[in-house]
């Protein structure tokens, strides 16, 4: 096999990897995307606090050390201890939980009835909010995870895979975080899965998703599974937050990996879970192969930046309910 | 009765020639045949009823004269020319305008510019001239205001002209919805039950505009509605359809008294 | 008894459709326009110029622009970044190509321009729906913004990648480069934008603003009554493209006078413009002008209290920006979905009957 080939299929895993991690944001979307028909711009920014927090919290900061520093005129950052990771995991989880009481509680619980596109343009405005308190409590520069998740190329792949090719292929490069976050969402999705199957709040779910009415009517609380949705949302948001801040520090790049899910979501309709996984993979892996192939070559390169978007476009246009979405009959 | 001859009916109104003509009209969405093989016409001037209990097919009938769906099977002729597949806003331009059976009323308008809307096919200026406004563009809003606002005098609606209609109550939305199709100065007017959910006194009032539009304007009127009452009073004519099958076709008179009409709509005793 | 129907008849139906019904309203309007084009010029100094006036003008015409596509036809893009950096580049482009050209006509070239880009863009509408088309205008938006990085050409090779524009004269006045005086700037700005806002009204009350109007809020019965979907949402598409494209050009040849693309028309700017649409009114001419306003006094006020009278830090009066501009946007979405445009009008509606309510 020529090397030029075999790299090809590295750049293909490589994009398998990236696209669990899109895949991963995508699944936040379509949790509360499915339950309550918003479409949450603010997924990646709570990607981005839900890491922060962690951060904050493992190195003992003082949430709002700055506002407070400002009008008290006092000088405080830091409590002077340090929480374990587990501890501090769990600590953000309820961060995020109390995040998703207050969004229903104070926002969306007021918009309940509207259209779509106005919950849409809501979420664009709940990002701003977000992004503007996760500042504010833990400040803007970029932080280190310190989780100690493996990091760097697999050697144990490099030297098994080296002998394939010819004398200039020395082996698949493929980084150990990204094979760890490859089973962390796999884990995930399985987990979730069997969440929405077999328990009480997952058929509750399930039933909200279908049919807001009946599920009212026999008794499921809207609210209280908006709560629920929007905390899983939170959750995922916290794994893709420490896969990506791990990978590339925990900073305002962060948020925009959920555009990145935009495109995912779009090839793989709006309400399906496996399609968010499919999806993220055809991104993950289209956008690398187009940039070994096509783009850095004869583009200049940097093509990642919008090929996710024209290729869902493009999809779009012939398959506007994406590929595992539910054809709708327009009616009068 | 099914001759082609122009003839005056009992109240001094003309009926000419066939304008309408559905011939073996079959409609399916995937597996589920919602109309079945149905063949019938409206002439020019007459009210004509489609009847049958939920489900018939009644306004997929009307969605497919209005070409928003595209039957898999027969023709429709229009003015006696084969109609090619359409977009349904090239069939607005051909003279058929159409109401809806739930209210479909640009709710962010005034009533005045919803009923606007309906002369738009009869609006032509550029959009150069628009963006310019004085002269061309201004003149041809003036011209067909005027016919609007006669439109609006016809209806009694003079004093809510500049309501946004979502404050509007629903019987007074389902007139601005028929003035929005009669602006549009159609040669064939398409009811989808005109009279659903109102009050006796909304429906007479109704009842008296429908007369009155095909009485002054000689505008033909094919229309969908659930009250036999009024069906009966109204329309020359009668369609009856059930499960996507027309079961009778002729006379109000005649539609009652067949046996399949009656089955369909009083159901048959079970041995 | 200043703000009265009373006594005011309207006895032909242009009377009855113009702009402003109320004879107050045509008072103020004249009003606002003396003062504007002959008062403001001659006390405008640098300062009120550069972090007031001509920003506030020249995102009023790209709120124009995006309200009539988002407010007016219901489609929402995200994409206003992208197509005010077509305008800058396209005029970019012209100025140099063809320097003795009047930078005017350059510039409504470069609306042109924008208005044919957007039109392509506009293209999947009309299959694509809601959110769905949103994220479609994400493409352009980073499409566009890649390729004026990438594509020389369009730089004219320069090597810092970032576009300068040239000196140009408007009757022998600067009104780009760096010796322009901050009142050229101002009446460059507000000439385009009065020029704009006519051309949107009319375009608003007549047949296209209605065809626009019936699609936004139900798409199947407009079509069902006659509008031609593809023809409304492209026209749509192409002139609000055009008027993004005229505020791209003034962002960056008489506001900025040079920009590097990904910094100056990045997605923040299409949020910007979308943000101040939706506080100042969806739907509504005045509201584009109102969340212009407010949306560039906002940072200014915030520096003067936060950092000049309290002596806050910078980065932390930024971040509470955001939260505060987050903040509102959800407020407005939530008690005032037509924005500040419709707290005017309630205010006017209230003014009409005072003193006497009932």
């Amino acid at each position: 096999m020529s090397a030029d080939f075999l790299y090809g299929i590295e750049v293909v895993i490589n994009g398998l990897m990236a696209g669990v991690l899109y895949a991963l944001v995508a699944l936040g979307f379509v949790l509360i995307f499915k339950a309550s028909g918003i479409f949450n711009f603010a997924q990646g920014v709570m990607a981005l606090f839900a890491a922060l927090t962690l951060v904050g919290i493992m190195e003992g900061q003082v949430p709002f050390a700055h506002l407070i520093n400002a009008v008290f005129g006092t000088n405080i950052h830091h409590f002077g201890w340090q929480v374990p990771a587990i501890l501090a995991i769990f600590m953000t989880v309820l961060v995020m939980i109390a995040f998703a009481w207050a969004v229903q509680h104070f926002v969306f619980r007021h918009l309940v009835g509207q259209e779509p596109i106005i919950l849409f343009m809501a979420t664009i405005g709940l990002a701003y909010f977000l992004e503007g308190v996760g500042d504010l409590m833990w400040g803007s520069s970029i932080r280190t995870l310190a989780l100690g998740l493996p990091q760097g190329g697999s050697l144990w792949v490099e030297e098994m895979t080296s002998g394939l090719g010819g004398d200039d292929f020395y082996g698949f490069f493929i980084d150990k975080l990204d094979m760890v976050a490859t089973l962390v969402a796999l884990v995930l999705v399985a987990g979730l899965v069997a969440f929405a199957q077999y328990t009480k709040q997952g058929r509750a779910m399930r039933a909200v998703a279908d049919d807001h009415q009946a599920a009212l009517s026999v008794g499921i609380s809207l609210s209280y599974i908006w709560v629920l949705v929007w905390s899983l949302a939170g959750i995922v948001a916290l794994v893709a937050g420490i896969m990506w801040g791990a990978k590339s520090g925990v900073q305002f790049s962060l948020s925009l990996i959920a555009l990145k899910a935009l495109p995912v979501l779009m090839l793989g309709g709006f309400t399906s879970i496996p399609g968010a996984i499919v999806g993220g993979m055809i991104i993950g892996v289209g956008e690398k192969l187009f940039e070994y192939t096509i783009g850095a070559p004869y583009l200049g390169g940097a093509t990642e930046n919008w090929f996710a978007y024209m290729l869902a476009l493009v999809f779009l246009v012939f398959r506007p309910q994406g590929l595992f979405g539910e054809r709708i009959i327009e009616r009068v | 009765m099914d001759g082609v001859a122009p003839y005056v009916t009992a109240d001094g109104r003309q009926i000419g020639g066939v304008l309408m003509d559905m011939r073996g009209i079959t409609l399916r969405f995937g597996g589920v045949e919602a109309i079945k093989n149905i063949s019938f016409d409206i002439r020019e001037g007459e009210i004509r009823a489609i009847i049958g209990p939920n489900g018939a097919g009644k306004s997929s009938m009307l969605n497919v004269i209005s070409g928003f769906y595209h039957p898999q099977d027969g023709e429709v002729w229009f003015r006696g020319e084969k109609r090619p597949p359409m977009k349904p806003y090239q069939v607005a331009r051909l003279g058929i305008a159409r109401t809806f059976q739930n209210i479909a009323l640009f709710e962010g308008m005034s009533v005045l510019d919803n009923i606007m809307t309906g002369r738009l096919t009869h609006m032509k200026t550029g959009l150069l001239a628009q963006a310019i406004w004085k002269g061309k563009a201004e003149a041809e809003e003036v011209a067909n205001r005027e016919v609007v606002e006669k439109i609006i005098d016809f209806l009694e609606i003079q004093a809510i002209r500049k309501t946004p209609v979502g404050r509007l109550p629903y019987g007074l939305k389902k007139r601005v919805e028929l003035a929005r199709a009669l602006a549009a100065e159609p040669k064939l007017l398409l009811l989808d039950e005109p009279m659903a959910g109102m009050n006796v006194e909304e429906k007479e009032d109704m009842s008296r505009f429908i007369l009155d539009v095909n009485d002054e304007f000689g505008t033909t009127i094919a229309l969908i509605e659930h009250d036999m009452g009024v069906v009966m009073d109204l329309s020359d004519r009668v369609v009856v359809m059930d499960y996507g099958r027309k079961i009778g076709d002729g006379t109000p008179d005649e539609v009652r008294n067949n046996q399949e009409v009656i089955d369909a709509y009083l159901g048959v005793a079970h041995e | 008894m200043l703000y009265r129907e009373a006594g005011d008849f309207k006895t032909s139906y242009q009377a009855d459709s113009q702009t402003f019904p109320i004879a107050f309203d045509r008072w103020r309007y004249w009003a606002v326009l003396v003062i504007a084009f002959c008062v403001v010029p001659f006390f405008v100094n640098a300062y009120w110029a550069n972090a007031i006036l001509v920003p506030f003008l020249i995102y009023a015409i790209a709120a124009i622009g995006l309200n009539i596509l988002t407010g007016y036809c219901g489609q929402v893009s995200l994409g206003t970044g992208g197509f005010m950096a077509v305008g800058a580049y396209a005029c970019y482009k012209l100025m140099t190509s063809f320097p003795d050209v009047s930078i005017v006509i350059h510039i409504i070239l470069a609306g042109g321009i924008t208005a044919a880009v957007g039109a392509t863009f506009g293209l999947p509408s009309l299959r694509i729906k809601g959110f769905y088309l949103a994220v479609a205008t994400l493409a352009a938006q980073f499409f566009l913004v890649w390729m004026f990085n990438k594509v020389a050409w369009f730089y004219n090779y320069s090597a810092s990648g970032q576009i300068t524009a040239p000196e140009r004269f408007v009757a022998g006045v600067a009104v780009t480069g760096p010796n322009t005086a901050p009142w050229a700037q101002y009446m460059i700005c507000l000439v385009f934008l009065t020029v704009c806002a006519l051309i949107a009204r009319n375009l608003t009350r007549g047949t296209i603003g209605r065809s626009w109007m019936a699609i936004r809020d139900m798409d199947i019965a407009a079509e069902i009554i006659g509008v031609n979907p593809l023809k409304a949402k492209l026209t749509a598409f192409a002139v609000s493209s055009f008027f993004i494209g005229i505020s791209g050009a003034l962002f960056f040849a008489v506001y900025l006078g040079a920009v590097e693309v990904g910094e100056a028309f990045g997605i923040q700017k299409s949020f910007l413009v979308l943000f101040m649409i939706i506080i100042g009114g969806l739907g509504s001419l005045f509201g584009s002008f109102a969340g212009a306003a407010f949306l560039v006094l906002l940072p200014v006020a915030l520096k003067v209290i936060g950092v000049d009278v309290l002596g806050w830090p910078t980065d932390l009066v930024a971040h509470l920006q955001l939260v505060i501009v987050g903040g509102l946007i959800m407020f407005f979405l939530i008690k005032e979905p037509h924005g500040l445009a419709q707290l005017w009008r309630l205010a006017k509606e209230k003014l009409r009957l005072w003193p006497f309510p009932y």
